[in-house]
């Protein structure tokens, strides 16, 4: 197998989350998006560790998912504190500090 | 160590799981209905977690299904329900045609530039010899060189837990 594989897989995914991120208007389907780019930058630490045979690329992943679900928890926490406030979680619509 | 012939069965689980990844990514982005975006995202988180077992990277696959598939979707179907989203189908979660076109422009000129300085960085590089990294090895390294990443990462747990509790509350 070549390293290639997986890190054109991640680049795709890395795509798709960036488009996910621009193209979607709902918060919690940017949120989704996200999850997307992180998971991309995930498998390429993975396949580097693998390919240098070192554990360290499996350890930086295993901070990432951590610190992506605290990311989950507070991003939720505030879409749920603006859907209450606003009752919509159109991020259109959130321009309160706009110039 | 890995036999020639055990390497083509790999290459053939990795493109089909890379087919439904990219598949199933793209449906996430685009579907128009919400609890069917959380439910590709399943799809592709399994895959991916299909794809770090292809990398003999053992606990980080059971660790994406625990993490991901069992907690943070969980999170997420309970964010669509309780922002009350439109069920059933909607053209309200995309921006207008004009925006999704600059979307998918910025998307292709990115995965351009990433695939080409992927292509021209790593080349034909192998992986010559995939040996399964133990979970012990793991642990190992994450209470020896990385345990005080690992405590930060523990700090910032809470903080970020307390936190949503915070923000989350009715008062």
């Amino acid at each position: 197998m070549f390293v290639n594989q997986f890190l054109f897989l991640a680049a795709v995914l890395f795509s798709i989350g960036v488009y996910g991120v621009l193209a979607r208007r709902n918060a919690v389907l940017v949120l989704m998006s996200i999850e997307l780019i992180l998971n991309a930058v995930n498998i390429n630490l993975v396949a580097f560790g693998t390919q240098l045979n070192d554990v360290s690329g499996q350890v930086f992943a295993l901070f990432i998912i951590a610190i992506a679900a605290a990311e989950v928890g507070v991003g939720l926490a505030l879409v749920i504190m603006l859907y209450r406030n606003r009752r919509s979680i159109d991020i259109d619509e959130i321009d309160l500090m706009k110039g | 160590m890995f036999a020639a012939d055990l390497l083509i069965a790999q290459n053939i689980a990795f493109y089909v799981m890379a087919a439904i990844i990219i598949g199933a990514a793209i449906r996430v982005v685009t579907v128009k209905n919400m609890v069917h975006a959380a439910l590709w995202l399943v799809v592709v988180l399994a895959g991916i977690a299909g794809q770090f077992i292809l990398l003999a990277s053992e606990f980080i696959a059971i660790t994406q299904v625990l993490v991901y598939i069992g907690a943070v979707i969980i999170l997420f179907l309970f964010g669509i329900m309780l922002t009350r989203a439109p069920m059933g189908e909607t053209e309200e979660f995309d921006n207008s045609p004009r925006m999704r076109i600059s979307a998918v422009a910025i998307g292709g000129f990115l995965l351009v530039v990433l695939g080409y300085s992927v292509w021209d960085g790593v080349r034909d590089q192998q992986f010559d010899t995939i040996t399964v990294q133990q979970t012990t090895d793991v642990a190992d390294s994450i209470i020896g060189p990385y345990v005080v990443p690992l405590l930060m990462v523990a700090v910032l747990l809470t903080a970020a837990l307390i936190g949503a509790v915070v923000l989350a509350r009715r008062d």
